[in-house]
């Protein structure tokens, strides 16, 4: 099977310090895979060198066996790239609307401009419906929760019908009633695309059972199903040694695996 | 009375210029963080242009010098974007310098073009008159400069709440790496607004030939007011530069009446130092991500 994406010996330094050191990582079509790691294991920066924001040192970044690295943003996300941030981002100054039409614009083709200027792209209020805003749809996006801003941020990466979704945590600050609307919504987008999500919550890791890769300084420290890499005990040590330092400990809640400790991984989750 | 009148007629006249020439620096900046030293010369370039064409067109030329200088200015100020502005985003004091210099060579070659004296530019017989209102007479050639910015304005205005393209570019104003990452070419966007605010510029010089005559430093006389509106009104802001640029306007149009031009600028300079003590982010602020 060919990887749909392929990251190859990957470097990224800021002002001497690596951020990224000589990472491989590949994304099989269809795969839903998360990626855990601690605070500065890279993997905002891996997902900002995918998308184009930030230029690599070295390596490269293949997606459907053609390059990435040195293309614009915009080129990146016309291949069918879509990515969310990390703070959920949206145009606070333009409408609910505006912002999925806004997303939509670049798959419009230049004969129909002026009847969109009137009326929404095609498929936009179907995104908007996907995730339950469409009755806000002419409010200004300043006036959304955090959690609805995050599912703008989804339904504008829908509207784009990208063939790849990196999700930088998707339920950070979620309530939890939020956090199962927007598992739910995963699970459904999920079924149809390539996703990445870089996400903390355990019950997000469990409902899925997907793959798990697990980066630790800029490197890839271990790849494979959830429970094998809870077992490892490279990545509890990693966990394990910041817990000591009083950053939260992700592992032992995985390890120990009880309803209690299970609460107390995802609260540390949204603490980060 | 008459005499507010009157003097009200000639301060909103500057207002209306200098708004004009402040609504393409307001921009470049809210949106590309460029500081453009080289804003007057579009002026100059659209005054030049009504000039040149008042030759082939006779006196009526003023209506198609309009469209044709916003064109002229555009295309400059996009030449300059292509060749230098652009690989100087995220330099802002480089770009200062680098535009000042550019200003300095398009000043001269305008003096190796159309010589170093000044030349007028008649005005077509139809804005000889004016109009009586309250028995003053207004004179016809600054309600033609204010009916073009109300004009301009407004399709500014329109353009950037009711176009698909406006929409991009504030997006691009409000977040260019979400813009970028939601598929919007920002370098076209870039291109686009630098294209129509250095129109703007360049019918502002089409407008300026009415109330004086047009040498090589025409622009840079007018900068600095520009630049004041800009700062007054806060940057990046169209509600905010059209009160500045009234205010402005009439404040010196009022003191430059009762006392003469130099007090009306030390007046100005002095509202405006007073003003920034009180409000330093100018009347409004935009709401932009892209500074964090």
């Amino acid at each position: 099977m060919t990887a749909l994406l392929e990251v190859e010996d990957l470097e990224v330094v800021f002002d001497g310090f690596r951020a990224i050191d000589h990472l491989s990582f590949q994304l099989n079509e269809g795969e839903l895979r998360f990626l855990i790691g601690p605070n500065g294991a890279g993997k905002t920066t891996l997902i900002d060198v995918i998308t184009g924001l930030t230029k690599p040192a070295g390596g490269s970044v293949r997606f459907e066996g053609s390059e990435l690295v040195g293309r614009r943003e915009h080129e990146i996300v016309r291949r069918g790239v879509g990515r969310t941030f990390q703070t959920a981002t949206v145009f606070e100054q333009l409408t609910v609307l505006e912002n999925v039409d806004l997303a939509a614009t670049f798959r419009m083709p230049y004969s129909s401009l002026l009847r969109r200027a009137r009326q929404p792209a095609e498929g936009v209020m179907h995104a908007l419906a996907t995730v339950e805003l469409d009755g806000l749809a002419e409010r200004p996006a300043a006036v959304l929760s955090h959690g609805q801003r995050q599912w703008l941020e989804l339904a504008m990466l829908l509207v784009q019908q990208p063939r790849l979704l990196l999700l930088d945590e998707p339920v950070a600050g979620m309530t939890k009633q939020e956090r199962s609307r927007t598992g739910a919504l995963l699970g459904q987008i999920a079924q149809e695309r390539t996703v990445l999500v870089v996400e903390h919550d355990m019950d997000f890791l469990r409902r899925f059972a997907s793959t798990v890769t697990v980066m630790h300084e800029g490197k890839v420290l271990c790849e494979g199903p959830l429970a094998e890499v809870q077992a490892n005990p490279m990545v509890q040590e990693v966990y394990l040694g910041r817990s000591e330092r009083g950053a939260p400990s992700l592992v032992g809640a995985v390890t120990a695996g009880t309803p209690q400790a299970r609460s107390e991984g995802t609260d540390a989750a949204d603490a980060t | 009375m008459h005499v507010a009148l009157a003097q009200l007629v000639t301060g909103l006249s500057i207002s209306a210029v200098l708004l004009l020439i402040a609504l393409g620096l307001t921009f470049t900046f809210g949106q590309m963080r460029v500081i453009n030293m080289a804003h007057g010369e579009f002026i100059m370039a659209g005054a030049y242009t009504a000039y040149m064409l008042q030759g082939p067109l006779g006196h009526q030329s003023l209506l198609v010098a309009l469209p044709v200088a916003f064109v002229v200015a555009g295309a400059i100020g996009l030449v300059l974007e292509r060749l230098l502005i652009r690989r100087l985003y995220g330099r802002p004091l480089d770009t200062l310098l680098v535009t000042w210099g550019v200003s300095l060579i398009l000043q001269q070659v305008a003096r190796d073009l159309f010589g170093a004296p000044n030349v007028e530019v008649r005005a077509p017989t139809w804005l000889d008159g004016g109009v009586d209102v309250g028995g003053i007479t207004i004179g016809a050639n600054r309600l033609f400069i204010m009916a073009i910015v109300v004009v301009s304005v407004t399709a500014i205005w329109f353009y950037l709440t009711r176009s698909p393209q406006g929409r991009r570019t504030r997006a691009v104003v409000e977040n260019r790496q979400l813009a970028a990452c939601s598929g919007i070419s920002t370098t076209t966007v870039d291109q686009r607004t630098f294209f129509i605010g250095s129109g703007l510029a360049g019918v502002a010089g089409v407008g300026i030939t009415l109330l004086g005559s047009v040498g090589p430093t025409l622009g840079s006389n007018y900068l600095i007011d520009a630049f004041l509106v800009v700062v007054v009104g806060g940057l990046g802001h169209l509600r905010g530069a059209v009160l500045a640029a009234i205010g402005l306007g009439l404040l010196r149009a009022y003191v430059e009446y009762w006392s003469h031009a130099s007090i009306a600028r030390v007046v100005v300079f002095l509202a405006i130092v007073a003003f920034l003590q009180a409000r330093p982010q100018g009347l409004f602020v935009l709401k932009t991500r892209s500074l964090q």
